[in-house]
């Protein structure tokens, strides 16, 4: 079998486990719909916090989707002995990998359509102004998150810890990098840690791109800071991966 | 000229940080034997089948699996080999049939999905998610899906530590039958009974040496070369004695109850077990180490 042809078997069996665990399903999805249900609910009628909350939760879904999705399932999968069988087969490494990869980032894209169509439908907020822009930021997004995700793993000990190492870092991170407000309206020493965090800069590309308008030519900065955390990233995941569990 | 062996280690060693693991293990195992690598729990029998399997570096030695050397894992030698760990899980939400089929995929010629499964005799947990599988069944489909490739040569890391006795007869008879069909393999136990059942020759390892190879019938026969003869004498008691020369010993024997006219009663002449001579190995090392 080609490898090409050994990635979508991985790929579609990673989807129906995917569907199989519903635990699974609700961390990805109804998660994020959850808190813009809730938030939407808050800001009713006020257009200004609405065009805030629509982009920023669907910051929150690519992360939830990449960086807490890979960094529960890489634990999960080690510690239970699966990744070092999978090992053992033929199947190639790459493979295994990007079969992976496009599991999650078909959960993005699913995860930020409805998202936008929740937005559009329910909150009044607009159609998005710049497909493309989306797009980029969506995928560079990804491979930021993504690769955190799988570099988180290696710090989390063993399966019982991996909801608070991951959750540890992903709800400060949502709500320091603006999610819930505008992170520009937050007081100077929050502000100045937002803008190292690459959420802050995923969600303000994603604003130009849903709602402000503004193109991608004027957020190559926001790209910049995003596709600097992915290079460290990926270099920290695939640097110290394991296949095996830790032994004591 | 023979054929290359199937496995070849020479002077292998391993250790993790200061300790030593594996202290100098040399062995082949023949193309179609059954091998055992014996020896109690810390040995460093899954050190060293991990090294043949490639999940861990040798620290020294030569090592060759099938003419590859498995320290770069060449995918060549990973679709000709299949491994049961001593531990794996499973992706939990997938039936048997499907996992099964799922592994055939991955390798170039795969056996047929459904005879795997009937050979390991999960028939009637086809559709079953593995989740719901008990300890003896998922040790069933560990086995499954190391076989699915066709593998020409299998590991077997303790296969049945855990299983009840009839689970471990349905296991030998599925290794037996493997071996029948002239796979390899080389399987850890601890078990003597397991090792004396399956397999064509035994290595007993221990504290990372090996300390004697060769048929379970004949190990030893170098290391305890003794014979035990033992006998009922006329009141009924119960003599054994232990010799290098038991021909003179019957001599003895046989011609000292004729010549008092009297029978000489379960009269038996054995070699020691693989079980007498493991322990007798195992225990002379460890007075060795205490001298030390």
């Amino acid at each position: 079998m080609s490898e090409a042809a050994l990635v979508w078997r991985q790929y579609r069996l990673e989807r129906r486990m995917f569907w199989r665990n519903p635990s699974a399903a609700f961390f990805n999805f109804a998660l994020p719909l959850i808190f813009l249900g809730l938030f939407g609910a808050v800001f009713s009628g006020e257009q200004e916090n609405l065009d805030v909350i629509v982009p920023g939760i669907a910051g929150m879904s690519v992360v939830s989707t990449t960086f807490v999705a890979l960094a529960m399932n890489v634990v999960a999968l080690r510690e239970q002995g699966i990744l070092k069988r999978l090992r053992g087969t033929p199947l190639p490494s790459g493979a295994y990998v990007s079969a992976v990869a496009l599991h999650a980032i078909t959960n993005t894209a699913i995860q930020v359509t409805l998202v936008t169509l929740a937005g559009r439908v329910l909150f009044g907020t607009g159609w998005p102004e710049d497909v493309l822009e989306l797009v980029v930021f969506v995928a560079v997004g990804v491979v930021c998150f993504a690769s955190l995700g799988v570099a988180l793993a290696h710090v989390i000990p063993n399966l019982d810890s991996a909801p608070a190492y991951t959750n540890a870092v992903f709800l400060p991170l949502v709500v320091l990098s603006g999610v819930f407000y505008d992170a520009g309206d937050a007081p100077t020493f929050l502000h100045d840690i937002s803008v190292a965090l690459p959420l802050t800069h995923l969600i303000d590309g994603l604003s130009g791109a849903m709602v402000t308008g503004r193109g991608l030519g004027d957020n190559l900065s926001h790209l910049a800071v995003i596709a600097l955390w992915a290079a460290g990233g990926v270099v920290l995941a695939a640097r110290g991966f394991s296949w095996e569990a830790r032994r004591d | 000229m023979s054929d290359p062996p199937a496995i070849l280690v020479r002077d292998l060693h391993k250790s993790y940080g200061g300790v030593e693991a594996v202290r100098g293990i040399d062995f082949d195992v023949a193309r179609g034997e059954v091998f055992g690598l014996l020896g109690p729990n810390g040995a460093g029998k899954t050190t060293t089948v991990e090294i043949l399997e490639g999940y861990r570096s040798r620290t020294g030695g030569i090592v060759s699996v099938l003419g590859h050397d498995p320290a770069g894992r060449p995918r060549a030698l990973r679709e000709r080999v299949g491994i049961v760990l001593q531990s794996s899980g499973m992706y939990r939400h997938l039936s048997v049939r499907e996992a099964v089929a799922h592994w055939a995929a991955m390798y170039p010629r795969p056996r047929d999905v459904e005879e795997v499964i009937g050979l390991v005799g999960l028939q009637d947990s086809a559709d079953v998610r593995t989740r719901r599988l008990s300890g003896g069944q998922g040790r069933r489909l560990d086995l499954a899906l190391a076989l699915v490739g066709d593998p020409e040569l299998v590991f077997l890391d303790e296969p049945t530590t855990g299983f009840d006795p009839e689970a471990r007869r349905a296991a030998w008879s599925t290794v037996r039958a493997l071996a029948d069909l002239g796979k390899t393999i080389l399987l850890t136990t601890h078990y003597l009974d397991e090792a004396q059942a399956l397999c064509d020759r035994v290595a007993i390892v221990k504290d990372g040496r090996i300390l004697a190879v060769g048929a379970p019938s004949e190990i030893g026969v170098d290391a305890a070369s003794r014979y035990r003869v033992a006998w009922r004498d006329e009141r009924g008691e119960l003599h054994a004695r232990e010799t290098d020369d038991p021909t003179a010993l019957l001599h003895q024997l046989t011609s000292a109850a004729l010549a008092r006219g009297v029978p000489l009663r379960d009269l038996s002449v054995t070699r020691p077990s693989l079980e007498e001579v493991y322990l007798e190995l195992t225990a002379e090392q460890e007075q060795e180490a205490d001298r030390v």
